[in-house]
C-alpha cells in the first residue's frame, strides 16, 4: 500500500476561513476535506494516511519555520508519497504548497504533486522543481484537479516514465529530454514555417521563455524635493468603496483624492479586498496605505510631496493582465503629474 | 503594477509581506513587511509604537528609493 500525506490549508481543513488564516500547522490522521476526493481518485493501490493543515497567512509569513515543522509532522508517518492542495488561483496557499512540495522532496526524497492555477505565483516559483497540475482558477475545478494530481502522482510513485506537460496536465518544468523522431530538424522546421505563412496551427518545438523584467530606474537624487504617489494592491478605498471595486479579481483600480486627508480612520476609509482578514485594515486603513506617516514627513520637510491622489486596486485573485492595464493606465498619468517616486503596498 | 510604473521610468519601491512573490512578480526595490492582514502596522503594539513601526517601515522605503541597484534588492529589516 502507497502511504500518501496530504497538505491543505486552514479553510480547506474546515478550521475556518481568513480569521483563521494564521493558525499554526497540524497533522491529522487519515483524510480531511478535498482528501476525500483525493482518495478516491487514487483507488485501492494507496492510503491518505495523515493530512496537514496550516494557515495560510501563518505559512506566508513564517515560512522556514513552518516548513520545517511541517517536515516533522510529515516525516513521522513515512508516506512514500507528497499531495499537496490543489490551491487554485489562491496565492498564499500556492506559495504555501509549493514550498512544502519542495522541501519534502528534498529532503525525503520522495515524489511530490502539487496543483495551481497557471498565474498563481506559486507557480512560476516551484514549477521546475516540483510537479504541478495546471488547474482552473477557482475550487469549481476540483472536480478536474484531483483526478488529474492522483494519476501524475500514482505514476510519479510507481516511477513509470511521465510523458510531456501538456498531456500530463503539469505546468512545463524547462526540463529537456532528447526524443528520436522520424524527420530531421531542418525538414521540421521548414514544415512549420509553411504552416506559418499558410496561417495554419503549428507547435514550437522551443518555446521562448517569457522574462518579463524591468531595469530598475536611477535612484532619486533629492527626496526633499520629490513628489511621490502611493499606490496599493491592498484595496484600500474609501469608506462604502464607491468605484465598487471587486473584492476578488478586481476588474478595476481606483483613484482617490487625498488632499487634506492627514490619517485614515475606520470612519473615513476601509478595504474592499476579500482574501486576507480585514479587520486590522477596517480599523485603520494607514496599516496598508500609509498616508498618515508620509503627510507627516511632507509637513517635516523629509519628502518634497505627497501626490494629492493614490491609486488603489484588489490585487486577491486579480488576473495579471489586468494588473498590468490597470497600471500601465495609471502610470501615465503619475508621469503627466509629475510623480518622481511611488511606494506600492501589498498585502 | 510594480513593473509597469518602472517602466515609465518613475523609481518604485514594494513595501510587502511575501517577499518571494515579489522577487518573482519582478520588482526591484522589495522592503519587507510585518504581516499580510496589516502589512505596515502591528495591532498588538500601542498605538504611539504601531505608528513609529509604520514611520520606520516608509522611512527604509524612501531609503530605498534612494539607493541606486543593479538588480532585485531586498532591504532587510
Amino acid at each position: 500500500m502507497i502511504r500518501v500525506v496530504h497538505y491543505i490549508n486552514q479553510f480547506y481543513g474546515g478550521i475556518g476561513g481568513e480569521e483563521k488564516a494564521d493558525v499554526k500547522p497540524e497533522i491529522r490522521e487519515g483524510v480531511v476535506g478535498p482528501g476525500m476526493a483525493l482518495k478516491a481518485a487514487l483507488g485501492n493501490e494507496a492510503e491518505i494516511v495523515a493530512t496537514v493543515i496550516c494557515g495560510d497567512s501563518y505559512f506566508n509569513e513564517n515560512m522556514e519555520e513552518a516548513s520545517a515543522a511541517i517536515l516533522e509532522m510529515i516525516k513521522k508517518y513515512n508516506p512514500d508519497l507528497f499531495i499537496a492542495g490543489p490551491a487554485f488561483n489562491a496565492g498564499r496557499y500556492g506559495v504555501a504548497c509549493g514550498s512544502v512540495c519542495k522541501a519534502v522532496k528534498e529532503n525525503m526524497n520522495i515524489p511530490v504533486v502539487s496543483g495551481m492555477f497557471i498565474e498563481n505565483p506559486g507557480a512560476d516559483m516551484f514549477k521546475k522543481d516540483i510537479h504541478i497540475i495546471e488547474t482552473a482558477n477557482a475550487a469549481t475545478g476540483m472536480r478536474q484537479a484531483i483526478p488529474a494530481m492522483a494519476k501524475l502522482a500514482l505514476k510519479l510513485v510507481k516511477n513509470e516514465t511521465i510523458g510531456m506537460p501538456a498531456e500530463e496536465g503539469y505546468i512545463p518544468r524547462g526540463v529537456r529530454k532528447n526524443v528520436f523522431k522520424s524527420e530531421r530538424g531542418s525538414k521540421r522546421a521548414v514544415d512549420m514555417l509553411v504552416a506559418k505563412l499558410k496561417g495554419e496551427k503549428f507547435e514550437t518545438e522551443y518555446p521562448m521563455p517569457d522574462f518579463d523584467r524591468v531595469a530598475p530606474n536611477p535612484p532619486v537624487a533629492d527626496i526633499k524635493k520629490v513628489k511621490i504617489a502611493l499606490v496599493t494592491s491592498g484595496g484600500i478605498v474609501p469608506k462604502g468603496n464607491p468605484d465598487r471595486i471587486e473584492s476578488s479579481s478586481a476588474s478595476k483600480y481606483g483613484k482617490y483624492d487625498i488632499t487634506g486627508v492627514n490619517d485614515l480612520t475606520a470612519e473615513t476609509y476601509e478595504t474592499a479586498h476579500g482574501g486576507y482578514d480585514p479587520t486590522y485594515a477596517n480599523i485603520d486603513a494607514d496599516r496598508v496605505l500609509p498616508v498618515d506617516v508620509l503627510r507627516e514627513l511632507e509637513n517635516e520637510g523629509v519628502i518634497g510631496e505627497l501626490h494629492k491622489y493614490y491609486y488603489a486596486t484588489v490585487g486577491n485573485g486579480t488576473s495579471v493582465a489586468n494588473a498590468k492595464k490597470f497600471a500601465a493606465t495609471f502610470a501615465q498619468e503619475l508621469v503627466k503629474d509629475g510623480v518622481q517616486a511611488v511606494i506600492l503596498t501589498s498585502t | 503594477m510594480v513593473k509597469e510604473i518602472e517602466r515609465v521610468g518613475i523609481p518604485v519601491v514594494h513595501v510587502c509581506t511575501v517577499v518571494p512573490i515579489s522577487l518573482t512578480v519582478g520588482a526591484n526595490r522589495i522592503v519587507p513587511a510585518i504581516a499580510i492582514p496589516h502589512p505596515l502596522g502591528n495591532p498588538v503594539l500601542s498605538k504611539e509604537d504601531e505608528k513609529s513601526l509604520r514611520r520606520s517601515i516608509v522611512l527604509k522605503a524612501l531609503k530605498a528609493l534612494q539607493t541606486e541597484v543593479h538588480g532585485q534588492t531586498v532591504f532587510e529589516k
